[in-house]
């Protein structure tokens, strides 16, 4: 009884992905995939390039059809939105401020003003980027951009944030720098994260659970549960014997993969 | 230059909460511009000096070639009875309501085509097919249609707007990065939304280019359409100044169709500047 107690208890599931396939044409880009990820657990999928780890991320957030199985996100909390995903690269619209930017998710789901007003202020404050409110994106940095599409989705307030591979178009100073911001706002009230990755440093760092994928067809080969207290420091980790020994064993599950996908 | 000063007045307002961040390069950019325009205007205004030169000193035939000053002087004559400002207001009011009448259904549409396939497939191949048409040649149609009242000519003008604005908002649409959609998508937003936040601002740039090239067309439409079937208007006058050989008069028209097609590239040009100022260079 007392040794159940002590592990980590199960909180409900909040998202289930069942014997999932997707197919391009003939290219099996998931080939069965079965998965459950707990309310306010910081998931990261790893995995060679070509996996299918963002096709995942996509059909998680609707922008991709699943050709058999299914996906499921538990339904949010009366008037909160299900998830915001926080995309690859530049996603940020030019022809917006960065306040309206900030704004975006809010606006499209019609909170009222004094919320959005709110909200915004408040993230842009989190993310550093009250004073660049009034700027356009040109006029910020790569950095800045990527802050700015954090603070968008976050301002949106939604159970489940998706992101796909955020950090992997920053230069290493600027990665480390957000991945320690992000674990900062996000201990906070850890809200369910799936957070696609290539980089086994970057999934070890930020997750709890990291799910290792095979090359294409992508399947789960593993799921490692990484058992690194919070809050984190992201430079103090990589002092960490534990911190090494987590990422040399991804790298002992993923070395045949990416030899493989290089066939 | 007052509009360069409000322009610069409100980028001061736009960044003043956050002074340290002031931009190395906006100097030179505002000098290079200022530049620009100068030699803008410097280079039609030489043009007329060596007219006027080469009419006084008799190397063309001033029956034909009235010298610059010459027509001015008709012009301010014309202006001063107002008879000019008649024929340029009516020409204007034909403008203006050509452009909205074209315009703005050409922007719908064309933005329409960009965002939906099913769009695209069903209404492209009508525009492929008429817009090589010579719109001119359309002109005894319309006359038939819309008879010889204003909206004949107002009708040519949204013909000839309708085309390139079409076009490229359509283009410009199509060019906004995929990813912009799918941020829209993930947040949720409404068709109208998607159409208001992301397929307008994003094509906004490419529907400038295709005012302009309509601004273009519609001048040379207007004076085409109020010479034929027209009892004022600019291609009235330059029309009836040839019939009475009246050739000073008939340069008035034309150089009067020129000033405004100047002032309304300038026009265009200071609201694209506006619009579209979260471009790099805008």
């Amino acid at each position: 009884m007392t040794a159940a107690a002590n592990q980590a208890p199960r909180r409900p599931v909040k998202i289930r992905i069942h014997h999932l396939i997707k197919r391009f044409r003939d290219l099996v880009a998931i080939d069965d995939v079965s998965l459950e990820i707990e309310e306010g657990t910081f998931f990261a999928i790893v995995g060679p390039s070509g996996c299918g780890k963002t096709t995942m991320l996509r059909i998680l957030g609707g922008l991709e059809t699943v050709t058999s199985g299914a996906v499921e996100i538990a339904d949010p909390a009366p008037g909160r939105p299900q998830y915001s995903i926080i995309f690859q690269g530049d996603s940020i619209f030019p022809w917006m401020t960065v306040w309206d930017n900030a704004a975006y998710g809010l606006r499209m789901r019609k909170a009222p003003k004094a919320e959005v007003d709110a909200s915004v202020s408040h993230w842009l404050e989190r993310t550093g980027l009250t004073r660049y409110a009034r700027l356009y994106p040109h006029q910020l940095s790569g950095g800045m951009r990527q802050r700015v599409s954090i603070a968008r989705a976050f301002a949106n307030d939604p159970e489940v944030l998706l992101m796909d591979e955020p950090f992997s178009a920053l230069d290493e100073q600027n990665r480390t720098i957000l991945q320690q911001e992000l674990l900062r706002i996000w201990e906070v009230d850890k809200k369910t994260v799936v957070f696609i990755t290539h980089s086994v440093d970057e999934a070890v760092t930020l997750a709890d659970k990291i799910m290792v994928m095979t090359a294409s067809p992508g399947r789960a080969k593993t799921i490692i549960d990484v058992t690194l207290e919070r809050p984190r420091n992201v430079l103090e980790l990589r002092n960490d014997p534990r911190y090494g020994r987590i990422v040399y064993g991804i790298w002992g599950h993923l070395k045949d993969e990416v030899e493989q996908a290089r066939l | 230059m007052t509009a360069q000063e409000s322009a610069m007045r409100s980028k001061e307002k736009s960044s003043a909460p956050e002074t340290e961040l002031i931009d190395i390069g906006e100097q030179a950019r505002l000098s290079a511009r200022r530049h620009e325009r100068i030699m803008s205007f410097a280079s039609p205004l030489g043009l007329l000096l060596l007219w006027e030169i080469a009419g006084r000193l008799g190397l063309n035939d001033v029956r034909f070639f009235p010298v610059p000053s010459t027509i001015i002087g008709m012009m301010i004559g014309m202006i001063m009875s107002g008879e000019l400002i008649e024929h340029v207001l009516i020409s204007l009011q034909r403008i203006v309501l050509g452009f909205l009448l074209g315009g703005i259904p050409a922007i719908l549409i064309g933005i329409t085509m960009g965002i939906s396939r099913p769009v695209r497939a069903l209404i492209d191949p009508l525009i492929v097919a008429t817009y090589p048409i010579p719109k001119s040649a359309i002109l005894p149609f319309i006359l038939l249609i819309f008879g010889l009242g204003e909206m004949s000519k107002v009708v040519m003008v949204a013909i000839g707007v309708f085309f390139p604005v079409a076009i490229n908002s359509t283009a410009g649409v199509l060019q906004i990065a995929p990813i912009y959609l799918d941020v829209g998508k993930s947040f949720k937003a409404s068709r109208w939304d998607i159409f208001r936040t992301i397929a307008l601002p994003g094509a906004l740039p490419f529907i400038m280019t295709g005012i302009k090239l309509g601004a273009g067309l519609a001048l040379i439409l207007i004076a085409v359409a109020e010479m034929v079937g027209a009892k004022s208007g600019l291609g009235y006058m330059i029309w009836s100044a040839w019939e009475t050989f009246a050739v000073a008069k008939m340069y008035v028209g034309l150089f009067t169709i020129a000033l405004i097609g100047f002032g309304i590239s300038f026009l265009l040009r200071e609201v694209e500047r506006l619009v579209i100022r979260w471009k790099v260079d805008a």
